[in-house]
């Protein structure tokens, strides 16, 4: 596998060729906010928040949909990128209820995260404050829509990981929602192995356990990772 | 033809269809058979006569008449006036030399006039199928190619992508299986033009995917079509069945070695679908949505495949190409812009509907002469091309030439062709709000910036309309509208801030005087008083 050279904010690196923008940028300790993708999970470009400027393109791209290319001259944190990245961040704020206060990962989400490394201190738009439900008819989990951001991670991780695929999309525009089975309640899909993926890999509040009281719920994302190196090095294999 | 005195050509264009016109030629054969003419007078329903607005239409050959606004109930007395006395009454008829027709030029609608949609046989005997012919008995591959990139035309779906060279991309990838999928999804507000030529010519569309699929090593296609079009599924349909019949499709083409074969998938009719990658998801069978490109459908289409993707117009011009050569064809249009280009005329013009113009004409020929002026003799304010992903093009561009580049340079879009036109008693933040509505409620959902974006541009120009707006609200519209616009994933989400900030740049004094005077200067919104603002608070 050939090795390509690259500069990102004006640092030279390598990267292997067939990585993405986000990988070399991941390995180099770039910061760079990242919604959508988790490491393991088909890259789907969603959230946008990734987005860079690179030297010769004027749209800005993808970072973790944009495969590398030798001699590629990438900015990830322009003034313009800043401006956008707050904007973004501000309408997922203004979409959603998220009131953290009362929220089950206050402390430790993603968007919160989010929040700070824009400097967020206020949202400047218009609050929507749609309606929204929380289905708890899960034996183990909630789902609580008025938190969810649309990342798709839970359904990529329970179709691409556990093979079960519970998790969709309906709806359009504001009114997207994700659906468990048939748009049944969570409860009643029979396809739910109870494995807890979905819930680990949530950036937000959306999906937790039942059992957790506001701010106390950590996700562990790592597990990711080792099952799927696991899976790789067939460790469970008999 | 020489069998009958009259050939009466009922248009069975949908507008006209839904009028009632699909009853006519009983009728009209019934009221002939009274007076035992029937035989004189052949009645054919046609595709589309362009002027929908006027309609149901109905065209005598060979005195050129078209007669206007035609119902079940005066037909009888037309009959006898024109057919039996031969003195036909004169208020209600147009002819060819009306202003609307005298400067349309026919490639893609060419004959529209002349055959039945859902005959082939009709199609064949107007020359219909020789451009295949010749393209499988005559032409290499690279030599259709070839006269494709000579001809200059460019994809009528909205970009305006040069097609030679999408095909060649095509062409050349080495791959078994490839596809040709015709984007008839047509989803923008107010469009016909796509389901008028596939209502009107099927044949020639399915004439123009056979020569693509020659061209680039193609054996099966897709027709795409939204379910609201049921006229146009049906004639398509008939059309592919008897095509298939006469060895049009299928295995061995004209006895050649070529097989292809067309499907038609129908779509639930949500625009984003005609995105193209989102309408490879909804054939494939998943939910509508786009995907980041690269990798293009040229490369990584259905299923994987290589897969060329034009649109109706598109590969409707395709016969013609062949027929009277590239050369022939980048005679017509402008520098850069080849060919013709189908429009929908809407708002407030006197003519509304269909028609096929050279590219290059002018804003100020479309409107005065083909669209016969403005309504009510009232003044005309500005034209919005492109639909929800175009602009408005104001008063002092009249005399721009419609091609591409032209419409682009003034911050709008040729699109698909949408032509609607405003006059002064128009709101030109209303306006945008129509758009940024739309784009809002048909946004696929996938990205933040047109999920979000896009609902709270629209509350933003609410604001705007009702008074409730402060110069912050209008700072805050500009910063996401150009937000929205960079970061969206598709296309849908890219163009859709362009009628707000076309607007913006030429109309700025109407959104200032919305928020700083509360006064909407059209007259066309509703302020808010004082005290309505305060309950908001
Ligand atoms: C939101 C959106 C909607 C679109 N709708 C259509 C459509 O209805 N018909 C169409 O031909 N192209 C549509 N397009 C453009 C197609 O993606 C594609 O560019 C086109 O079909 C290519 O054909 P052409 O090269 O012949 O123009 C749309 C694009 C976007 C972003
Ligand atoms: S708990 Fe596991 S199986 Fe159930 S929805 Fe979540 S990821 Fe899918
Ligand atoms: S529930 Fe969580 S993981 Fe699933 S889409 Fe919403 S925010 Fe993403
Ligand atoms: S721009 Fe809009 S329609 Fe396109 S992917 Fe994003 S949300 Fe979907
Ligand atoms: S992380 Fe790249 S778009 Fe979400
Ligand atoms: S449908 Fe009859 S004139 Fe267009």
């Amino acid at each position: 596998m050939s090795v390509l050279t690259l500069t990102i904010n004006g640092i030279e690196c390598t990267g292997r060729e067939g990585q993405t923008i986000l990988d070399v940028i991941r390995e180099n300790n770039i910061p760079i906010p990242a919604l959508c993708n988790l490491k393991g999970l088909t890259p789907v470009g969603a959230c946008r928040l990734c987005l860079v400027e690179v030297r010769g393109i004027s749209k800005l791209v993808p970072a973790c949909t944009t495969k590398i290319q030798e001699g590629m001259f990438i900015e990830t944190d322009t003034e313009k990128l800043r401006t956008y990245r707050r904007i973004l961040v501000e309408l997922l704020f203004a979409e959603g209820n998220h009131v953290c206060a009362s929220c089950v990962v206050n402390g430790n989400c993603d968007l919160q995260q989010l929040g700070f490394m824009v400097e967020m201190d206020h949202v400047r738009f218009d609050y929507l404050w749609q309606s929204f439900q929380i289905d708890a008819s899960h034996p183990r989990f909630v789902a609580d829509q008025s938190k969810c951001v649309k990342c798709t991670r839970c359904i990529r991780v329970c179709d691409e990981v556990e093979g079960a695929h519970v998790w969709d999309l309906k709806g359009r525009g504001i009114a997207t929602r994700i659906v468990s089975g048939l748009n049944q309640p969570w409860g009643q899909v029979k396809e739910c192995t109870q494995c807890g993926k979905c819930v680990q890999v949530c950036p937000v509040g959306a999906l937790f356990d039942k059992t957790a009281t506001p701010s106390e719920m950590v996700k562990d994302r790592s597990f990711l990772q080792r099952i799927l190196e696991g899976r790789e090095a067939k460790l469970w294999a008999r | 033809m020489s069998k009958y005195k009259y050939r009466i050509l009922v248009c069975s264009g949908a507008s006209c269809y839904s009028l009632g016109s699909n009853s006519f030629k009983k009728v009209i054969e019934d009221e002939l058979a009274k007076y035992g003419i029937r035989d004189q007078v052949a009645v054919i329903n046609v595709g589309c006569l362009g002027l929908c607005g006027k309609g149901p239409l109905m065209l005598v050959e060979p005195d050129g008449k078209i007669y206007t606004n035609v119902s079940e109930a005066n037909l009888p007395e037309i009959v006898e006036k024109h057919f039996v006395r031969g003195t036909p009454d004169e208020r209600n008829i147009i002819t060819r030399d009306d202003p609307f027709y005298r400067k349309q030029f026919y490639i893609v609608l060419k004959d529209f006039d002349k055959v039945d949609p859902a005959s082939l046989e009709q199609y064949i005997a107007t020359g219909g199928y020789s451009a295949l012919a010749k393209v499988l008995t005559e032409m290499s591959r690279e030599d259709v190619i070839e006269e494709v990139k000579k001809s200059g035309l460019r994809g009528r779906g909205g970009a305006g992508f040069p097609t030679g060279i999408k095909w060649e991309t095509v062409a050349k990838q080495s791959s078994e299986l490839k596809f040709v999928v015709c984007n008839g999804d047509e989803g923008d507000p107010g469009a016909f033009m796509d389901r008028s030529v596939m209502e009107s010519m099927p044949h020639r569309l399915i004439e123009g995917m056979t020569i693509a699929a020659y061209a680039v090593g193609a054996t099966q296609g897709f027709i795409y079509v939204r379910a609201e079009y049921p006229l146009a599924i049906e004639r398509l349909n008939k059309a592919i069945k008897e095509a298939r019949r006469a060895g049009l499709l299928g295995v061995d083409i004209m006895d050649t070695d070529f097989s292809f074969d067309i499907h038609i998938r129908v779509g639930a009719g949500a625009f984003v679908c005609g995105e193209e990658t989102a309408l490879i998801a909804s054939i494939e069978g998943r939910r509508g949505m786009p995907k980041q490109r690269p990798p293009f459908p040229a490369e990584k289409g259905l299923w994987g495949y290589p897969t060329l993707i034009n649109n109706v117009e598109t590969f409707a011009n395709i016969y013609a190409i062949i027929e009277n050569g590239g050369d022939w064809f980048s005679s017509i249009g402008t520098e850069r812009s080849k060919g013709t280009k189908i429009f929908a005329l809407a708002g407030k013009i006197n003519n509304t509907g269909l028609v096929e113009v050279p590219m290059g004409i002018t804003i100020r020929e479309m409107i005065y002469e083909i669209g016969g002026g403005i309504q009510g003799g009232k003044k005309f304010k500005a034209v919005q091309t492109g639909g929800p992903s175009g602009g408005c093009i104001p008063e002092k561009y009249i005399d721009l030439p419609i091609d591409y580049d032209s419409l682009k340079q003034v911050g709008s879009i040729m699109g698909s062709g949408g032509f609607i036109v405003m006059d002064e008693n128009t709101c030109m933040v209303d306006v945008a709000k129509f758009f940024m509505e739309f784009c809002a409620e048909e946004s696929c959902g996938k990205c933040i910036p047109c999920r979000v974006g896009t609902v709270t541009l629209r509350n933003i120009l609410q604001k705007i309309t009702e008074g409730r707006a402060t110069m912050t609200d209008y700072r805050n519209l500009k910063d996401l509208a150009f937000a929205v616009r960079e970061m969206s994933l598709c296309g849908l989400g890219q163009t859709a801030p362009n009628p707000v900030l076309s607007s913006i740049t030429y109309f700025e004094e109407e959104y200032l005087a919305h928020i700083n005077e509360k006064r909407c200067i059209a007259g066309v919104c509703e302020i808010k008083s004082f005290d309505t603002i305060n309950s908001y608070v």
